[in-house]
């Protein structure tokens, strides 16, 4: 994507012209770092002792690779009951009985207004007044990553069964499906594979979410860390980073299949739109 | 219910602190995402780079760590006081988390409001001898923020949603509270979860209200 457009392609002037602004910017952003560098050196955290613990195999082992089993598992068991939810509740709002139809839109705009964390909160605190035990922080931040964003993707496979043609309904009406057959096998998998771009997409944004854990204890990637590496080796910044890196990269590999699978299914649309 | 009664002042302090956060953050984010926008379609190659290196940054990065890095990192560690109070210290290095990462999302949907904008409407700009900064200012963004302004209620909405997170930095905010009073009311826990998260609907259904009318009402007629 260029927006050449917005600016005329730069004559003998504007390419010199272009090139001291260059410099220039380069200048600003070595004075930005320098900064960086300065403040942090002032607090010792460019020393070799802060960041050659993150390179050790032991550090590895205690904290970053069981603090990501941990972000990991609860990103998956997310991942997996919001989307049962959000399909349940999909189909649930757009039942053709209004008794079905309205409390399910209730459940859904309910859980998506809320601030997931209150959701986590009201789980792990209050676990034990509703139903007597005390769950676990697992529990707790499961059960708010499945609420909230069951709701979303509730809302993301609603709007990609409402894009379909009518003619698709009609035609499975018409060879003798019945209600649920065209909604499970006509009309869900379009749905879904239509909108596996979003609902890609809102797995990012789960598994970002999946780090409020910490806030209640829970032991995923930011909180061995933050508390556990840096409380070891007072390495905050460096420490920091690396975990930043470490969801920089599995969100990015995501974001990328997000964009493949998007780019796959317009060719595929596109072409088949030809044959016909 | 009492609990919510006995302390309706402290919850509506909590809320008004959400609000607060919301707002200076919103302003803040808006100003940033713009910068980062025309950043993104700047003439300098140094320019783009710069700007698309923080978008994803700050896009892929956990809002929880965002904050615990300005509070830990750059407030505790750095030393970066904004305030000799601490209250107030912590309030703006929670905005600046906020405004860091909301930008972002800024952003990105200001710049697929750019592709919006008719190649023609830059192009007639350029024939009247407007350079990259008017063309931009005067002629395309302008246009871009109207036809986005769907998707930036949304970030607003989603903003409001992500202020609970400030309690990471020590902002006494609405999530701060209720953890609180579930402390002290433990019996009353639905009452409070129910409470404050009418609270957050009262904040954010009007604001989807009044943006959803908003981009009808100035959308761009092509």
């Amino acid at each position: 994507m260029t927006y050449a457009n917005l600016y005329e392609r730069p004559g003998p002037r504007g390419v010199r012209r272009n090139r001291v602004l260059t410099a220039l910017v380069a200048l600003a952003l070595l004075a930005v770092a320098y900064v960086v560098y300065v403040r942090f050196d002032e607090k010792d955290q460019w020393a070799a002792e802060k960041w050659t613990p993150l390179l050790r195999a032991d550090v590895w082992a205690t904290f970053i690779l069981p603090g990501l089993a941990g972000t990991l598992a609860a990103a998956v068991a997310g991942v997996v009951l919001a989307a049962l939810f959000g399909l349940v509740f999909a189909v649930a709002r757009l039942s053709e009985h209004r008794w079905i139809r309205v409390p399910a839109a209730m459940v859904v705009e309910f859980f998506r207004s809320v601030p997931l964390l209150l959701l986590i909160f009201f789980a792990f605190f209050g676990s034990f007044v509703l139903i007597g035990v005390n769950i676990s922080a697992f529990a707790a931040v499961v059960f708010g990553l499945t609420l909230y964003n069951g709701s979303v993707i509730a809302e993301i496979i609603r709007a990609g069964v409402l894009s379909l043609p009518k003619g698709q309904r009609e035609a499975a009406y018409a060879v003798g499906m019945r209600k649920g057959q065209v909604m499970r096998l006509v009309l869900l998998p379009q749905a879904v594979k239509a909108m596996l771009p979003a609902l890609i997409s809102q797995f990012v944004v789960l598994l970002k979410d999946s780090a409020l854990g910490l806030i209640v204890g829970y032991d995923e990637l930011v909180d061995r860390g933050l508390n556990g590496i840096a409380a070891n080796f007072s390495n905050v910044i460096p420490a920091a980073i690396l975990i930043a890196a470490i969801f920089i990269v599995i969100n990015m590999a995501l974001d990328r299949l997000a964009h493949r699978l998007g780019a796959s299914s317009t060719r595929r649309s596109a072409s088949s739109a030809r044959r016909s | 219910m009492e609990a919510l009664l006995n302390e309706g002042g402290t919850i509506l302090a909590a809320f008004w602190m959400t609000v607060r956060l919301t707002a200076v953050s919103a302003l803040g984010s808006l100003v940033l995402g713009t910068l980062l926008t025309a950043m993104r379609v700047a003439p300098l190659a140094s320019l783009r780079a710069t700007a698309t290196v923080y978008v994803t940054v700050a896009r892929n990065t956990p809002l929880t760590l965002v904050l615990l890095f300005t509070g830990l990192g750059i407030g505790a560690n750095l030393g970066l006081e904004l305030s000799d109070d601490i209250a107030t210290n912590n309030f703006w290095l929670a905005v600046i988390g906020l405004t860091a990462y909301t930008s972002a999302f800024v952003c990105e949907a200001l710049r697929s409001g750019l592709n919006t904008v008719p190649v023609g409407q830059a192009e007639a700009a350029r024939s009247l001898g407007l350079g990259f900064v008017k063309t931009l200012a005067l002629i395309t963004l302008p246009q871009a923020f109207r036809a986005v302004v769907a998707p930036l209620g949304s970030i607003l909405i989603a903003l409001t949603k992500n202020t609970t997170i400030a309690l990471v930095v020590g902002v006494a905010e609405a999530s701060v509270r209720m953890r609180e009073l579930i402390e002290t009311y433990g019996d009353q826990v639905i009452e409070i979860f129910l409470g404050f998260a009418a609270g957050f609907v009262l904040l954010c259904l009007p604001m989807g209200l009044l943006f959803g009318w908003l981009s009808k009402r100035l959308a761009v007629a092509r």
